[in-house]
Protein backbone atom coordinates (compact mmCIF):
# COMPACT_ATOMS: atom_id res chain seq x y z
CA UNK A 1 0.00 0.00 0.00
CA UNK A 2 1.41 3.20 -1.00
CA UNK A 3 0.32 5.72 1.56
CA UNK A 4 1.19 9.04 -0.33
CA UNK A 5 -0.54 7.67 -3.21
CA UNK A 6 -3.88 7.13 -0.96
CA UNK A 7 -3.14 10.70 0.64
CA UNK A 8 -3.15 12.04 -3.05
CA UNK A 9 -6.07 10.53 -3.92
CA UNK A 10 -7.77 11.42 -1.11
CA UNK A 11 -6.81 15.30 -1.50
CA UNK A 12 -8.43 14.93 -5.32
CA UNK A 13 -11.52 13.14 -5.21
CA UNK A 14 -13.66 15.75 -5.11
CA UNK A 15 -12.35 16.69 -8.44
CA UNK A 16 -11.06 12.62 -9.45
CA UNK A 17 -14.66 11.15 -8.71
CA UNK A 18 -15.96 13.52 -11.03
CA UNK A 19 -13.33 13.61 -13.88
CA UNK A 20 -13.86 9.58 -13.29
CA UNK A 21 -17.32 9.33 -13.15
CA UNK A 22 -18.75 12.73 -13.61
CA UNK A 23 -19.47 12.37 -17.45
CA UNK A 24 -20.83 8.84 -18.26
CA UNK A 25 -16.82 8.30 -18.76
CA UNK A 26 -17.71 10.15 -22.00
CA UNK A 27 -16.76 13.43 -20.86
CA UNK A 28 -13.60 14.59 -19.79
CA UNK A 29 -12.40 18.16 -18.69
CA UNK A 30 -10.09 20.07 -21.24
CA UNK A 31 -10.41 21.01 -24.70
CA UNK A 32 -13.25 19.70 -27.27
CA UNK A 33 -11.38 16.67 -28.41
CA UNK A 34 -13.52 14.54 -31.36
CA UNK A 35 -11.11 11.70 -30.98
CA UNK A 36 -13.50 10.94 -27.29
CA UNK A 37 -16.70 11.36 -29.65
CA UNK A 38 -18.62 8.05 -28.40
CA UNK A 39 -19.27 7.18 -31.86
CA UNK A 40 -20.94 3.50 -30.98
CA UNK A 41 -23.36 5.92 -28.84
CA UNK A 42 -24.16 7.97 -31.57
CA UNK A 43 -24.40 5.44 -34.29
CA UNK A 44 -27.19 2.88 -32.46
CA UNK A 45 -30.60 2.90 -34.10
CA UNK A 46 -32.78 2.50 -30.95
CA UNK A 47 -32.84 4.63 -27.56
CA UNK A 48 -32.30 1.10 -25.99
CA UNK A 49 -29.19 0.56 -27.73
CA UNK A 50 -27.97 4.02 -27.36
CA UNK A 51 -28.83 3.39 -23.71
CA UNK A 52 -26.71 0.87 -23.45
CA UNK A 53 -23.96 2.08 -25.33
CA UNK A 54 -24.00 4.97 -22.49
CA UNK A 55 -24.23 2.27 -19.76
CA UNK A 56 -27.49 3.66 -18.77
CA UNK A 57 -29.18 0.26 -19.55
CA UNK A 58 -32.21 0.97 -16.87
CA UNK A 59 -32.83 4.52 -15.56
CA UNK A 60 -35.09 5.53 -13.58
CA UNK A 61 -38.04 7.75 -13.86
CA UNK A 62 -38.10 11.18 -12.46
CA UNK A 63 -39.69 13.98 -12.51
CA UNK A 64 -37.02 16.10 -11.18
CA UNK A 65 -35.92 16.49 -14.68
CA UNK A 66 -38.02 19.27 -16.80
CA UNK A 67 -37.47 19.07 -20.90
CA UNK A 68 -38.83 22.41 -21.85
CA UNK A 69 -40.25 22.18 -25.91
CA UNK A 70 -43.13 23.06 -27.91
CA UNK A 71 -45.95 20.14 -27.63
CA UNK A 72 -46.02 21.07 -31.63
CA UNK A 73 -43.21 22.03 -32.99
CA UNK A 74 -43.83 23.46 -36.65
CA UNK A 75 -40.51 23.16 -37.94
CA UNK A 76 -38.69 19.95 -37.32
CA UNK A 77 -35.34 21.59 -38.65
CA UNK A 78 -35.29 23.64 -35.50
CA UNK A 79 -37.15 22.30 -32.32
CA UNK A 80 -35.87 24.20 -29.26
CA UNK A 81 -35.55 22.20 -25.92
CA UNK A 82 -34.39 22.59 -22.96
CA UNK A 83 -33.41 20.14 -20.05
CA UNK A 84 -33.21 21.10 -16.26
CA UNK A 85 -32.51 18.56 -13.68
CA UNK A 86 -32.82 19.73 -10.35
CA UNK A 87 -31.63 16.10 -9.27
CA UNK A 88 -28.42 16.68 -6.80
CA UNK A 89 -25.25 16.14 -8.23
CA UNK A 90 -26.13 16.01 -11.75
CA UNK A 91 -23.01 15.28 -13.89
CA UNK A 92 -24.59 14.72 -17.19
CA UNK A 93 -27.50 15.71 -19.43
CA UNK A 94 -27.86 13.25 -22.46
CA UNK A 95 -30.82 14.29 -25.22
CA UNK A 96 -32.25 11.49 -27.00
CA UNK A 97 -35.00 11.24 -29.50
CA UNK A 98 -36.82 8.37 -30.12
CA UNK A 99 -37.77 8.02 -33.90
CA UNK A 100 -34.57 9.88 -35.25
CA UNK A 101 -32.52 7.53 -36.77
CA UNK A 102 -29.72 7.54 -34.53
CA UNK A 103 -31.71 8.31 -31.42
CA UNK A 104 -28.48 9.85 -29.52
CA UNK A 105 -28.70 13.75 -30.29
CA UNK A 106 -26.71 15.48 -27.43
CA UNK A 107 -24.61 15.21 -24.35
CA UNK A 108 -23.69 17.92 -21.91
CA UNK A 109 -21.28 17.35 -19.18
CA UNK A 110 -22.02 19.34 -16.09
CA UNK A 111 -18.79 20.12 -13.89
CA UNK A 112 -19.75 21.52 -10.85
CA UNK A 113 -20.52 25.22 -10.24
CA UNK A 114 -22.79 24.62 -13.79
CA UNK A 115 -25.68 24.80 -13.38
CA UNK A 116 -27.94 21.30 -14.79
CA UNK A 117 -29.58 23.35 -17.50
CA UNK A 118 -28.88 23.40 -21.01
CA UNK A 119 -30.93 24.58 -24.11
CA UNK A 120 -30.04 23.76 -27.58
CA UNK A 121 -31.92 23.62 -31.32
CA UNK A 122 -32.35 19.56 -32.75
CA UNK A 123 -33.47 18.27 -35.77
CA UNK A 124 -36.45 15.81 -35.76
CA UNK A 125 -37.87 13.69 -38.65
CA UNK A 126 -40.88 13.29 -37.07
CA UNK A 127 -43.50 13.42 -34.07
CA UNK A 128 -41.41 11.51 -31.62
CA UNK A 129 -40.71 11.06 -27.99
CA UNK A 130 -37.99 12.62 -26.96
CA UNK A 131 -35.96 11.53 -23.82
CA UNK A 132 -33.59 13.25 -21.13
CA UNK A 133 -31.28 11.06 -19.35
CA UNK A 134 -29.52 12.57 -16.56
CA UNK A 135 -26.82 11.13 -14.73
CA UNK A 136 -26.33 12.14 -10.52
CA UNK A 137 -24.30 11.10 -8.53
CA UNK A 138 -23.62 7.87 -10.83
CA UNK A 139 -26.74 7.07 -11.22
CA UNK A 140 -29.35 7.27 -14.24
CA UNK A 141 -32.67 8.78 -14.17
CA UNK A 142 -34.63 9.45 -17.13
CA UNK A 143 -37.75 11.61 -18.16
CA UNK A 144 -39.65 12.09 -21.82
CA UNK A 145 -42.11 14.31 -23.17
CA UNK A 146 -43.52 13.57 -27.04
CA UNK A 147 -42.82 16.51 -29.40
CA UNK A 148 -45.43 16.79 -32.34
CA UNK A 149 -43.80 17.55 -35.71
CA UNK A 150 -45.78 18.98 -38.43
CA UNK A 151 -43.01 19.34 -40.90
CA UNK A 152 -39.91 16.87 -40.77
CA UNK A 153 -36.32 17.97 -40.60
CA UNK A 154 -34.31 15.52 -42.08
CA UNK A 155 -35.51 15.57 -45.56
CA UNK A 156 -34.47 17.04 -48.38
CA UNK B 1 -12.37 28.46 -42.06
CA UNK B 2 -16.01 28.43 -40.75
CA UNK B 3 -17.23 31.64 -39.59
CA UNK B 4 -16.63 32.99 -35.88
CA UNK B 5 -19.21 31.95 -33.31
CA UNK B 6 -21.60 34.62 -31.87
CA UNK B 7 -21.27 34.59 -27.66
CA UNK B 8 -22.98 36.29 -25.42
CA UNK B 9 -22.35 35.73 -21.98
CA UNK B 10 -24.09 38.41 -18.92
CA UNK B 11 -22.95 38.06 -15.20
CA UNK B 12 -26.38 38.42 -12.83
CA UNK B 13 -27.50 37.55 -9.75
CA UNK B 14 -23.74 35.21 -9.08
CA UNK B 15 -24.14 33.29 -11.82
CA UNK B 16 -23.10 34.00 -15.75
CA UNK B 17 -25.52 32.83 -18.52
CA UNK B 18 -23.94 31.76 -21.57
CA UNK B 19 -25.63 31.90 -25.39
CA UNK B 20 -23.69 30.50 -28.51
CA UNK B 21 -24.20 30.90 -31.56
CA UNK B 22 -22.22 28.36 -33.95
CA UNK B 23 -22.02 28.97 -37.77
CA UNK B 24 -22.41 25.24 -39.14
CA UNK B 25 -23.81 23.13 -41.49
CA UNK B 26 -24.44 20.72 -39.46
CA UNK B 27 -25.03 17.61 -42.55
CA UNK B 28 -26.59 14.14 -41.70
CA UNK B 29 -25.29 12.33 -43.84
CA UNK B 30 -28.80 11.39 -44.72
CA UNK B 31 -29.91 13.82 -47.55
CA UNK B 32 -29.55 13.36 -51.01
CA UNK B 33 -28.47 16.41 -53.26
CA UNK B 34 -30.26 17.24 -56.61
CA UNK B 35 -28.59 14.32 -58.59
CA UNK B 36 -29.62 11.79 -55.83
CA UNK B 37 -26.34 11.60 -54.08
CA UNK B 38 -25.87 11.57 -50.61
CA UNK B 39 -24.15 14.46 -49.14
CA UNK B 40 -21.66 12.96 -46.70
CA UNK B 41 -22.11 13.83 -42.92
CA UNK B 42 -20.34 16.88 -41.81
CA UNK B 43 -21.19 18.04 -37.87
CA UNK B 44 -20.13 19.48 -35.10
CA UNK B 45 -18.60 16.82 -32.40
CA UNK B 46 -17.25 18.27 -29.62
CA UNK B 47 -18.03 21.45 -27.71
CA UNK B 48 -16.60 22.80 -25.00
CA UNK B 49 -16.14 26.34 -22.87
CA UNK B 50 -13.63 27.31 -20.86
CA UNK B 51 -13.09 30.35 -18.45
CA UNK B 52 -10.00 30.83 -16.64
CA UNK B 53 -8.79 27.47 -18.06
CA UNK B 54 -11.54 25.44 -15.90
CA UNK B 55 -14.10 23.49 -18.53
CA UNK B 56 -17.89 25.01 -17.82
CA UNK B 57 -19.16 23.14 -19.93
CA UNK B 58 -18.16 20.04 -22.44
CA UNK B 59 -20.78 18.23 -25.04
CA UNK B 60 -20.66 15.90 -27.67
CA UNK B 61 -23.55 16.16 -30.61
CA UNK B 62 -24.70 13.80 -33.22
CA UNK B 63 -25.79 15.40 -36.58
CA UNK B 64 -29.54 15.57 -35.02
CA UNK B 65 -28.58 19.11 -33.59
CA UNK B 66 -29.73 21.80 -35.85
CA UNK B 67 -27.74 23.64 -38.79
CA UNK B 68 -25.87 26.93 -36.75
CA UNK B 69 -26.31 25.30 -33.58
CA UNK B 70 -27.52 27.29 -30.35
CA UNK B 71 -26.53 26.11 -26.70
CA UNK B 72 -27.40 27.68 -24.04
CA UNK B 73 -25.89 27.23 -20.13
CA UNK B 74 -25.26 29.07 -16.87
CA UNK B 75 -22.61 28.70 -14.58
CA UNK B 76 -21.64 30.11 -11.28
CA UNK B 77 -18.42 32.56 -10.19
CA UNK B 78 -17.87 34.22 -13.52
CA UNK B 79 -16.51 37.56 -13.12
CA UNK B 80 -17.83 40.69 -15.28
CA UNK B 81 -14.96 42.24 -17.55
CA UNK B 82 -13.63 38.33 -17.64
CA UNK B 83 -13.14 36.19 -20.91
CA UNK B 84 -14.90 33.46 -21.42
CA UNK B 85 -13.62 30.91 -24.48
CA UNK B 86 -15.87 28.43 -26.57
CA UNK B 87 -14.28 26.09 -28.79
CA UNK B 88 -15.83 23.30 -31.52
CA UNK B 89 -14.31 20.57 -33.69
CA UNK B 90 -16.12 18.69 -36.25
CA UNK B 91 -16.33 15.08 -37.53
CA UNK B 92 -13.95 16.44 -40.63
CA UNK B 93 -11.24 17.47 -37.69
CA UNK B 94 -12.21 21.67 -38.16
CA UNK B 95 -11.74 23.43 -35.24
CA UNK B 96 -12.42 27.04 -34.24
CA UNK B 97 -12.25 28.90 -30.78
CA UNK B 98 -13.72 32.33 -30.06
CA UNK B 99 -14.22 34.26 -26.71
CA UNK B 100 -16.30 36.69 -25.66
CA UNK B 101 -15.89 38.85 -22.74
CA UNK B 102 -18.10 38.36 -20.03
CA UNK B 103 -20.95 41.59 -19.37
Amino acid sequence: MNVSRRKTLKAGSSVGLFVLLGVAGLLRPGAARAADWNKQAFEQKTVAEALRALGAQSPANSDAILIKAPEIAENGAVVPIAIESRLPGTQSITLLIEKNPQPLAASFGIPAGTEASVSTRVKMGQSSDVYALVQADGKYFVAKKEIKITLGGCGG
Amino acid sequence: MADPMRIRAVARDGSVNVKVLMSHEMETGQRKDASGKLVPAHFIQSVSATYQGKTVLQAQWGPAVSKNPFLEFNFRGGQKGDKIAVTWEDNKGEKRTDESTIN
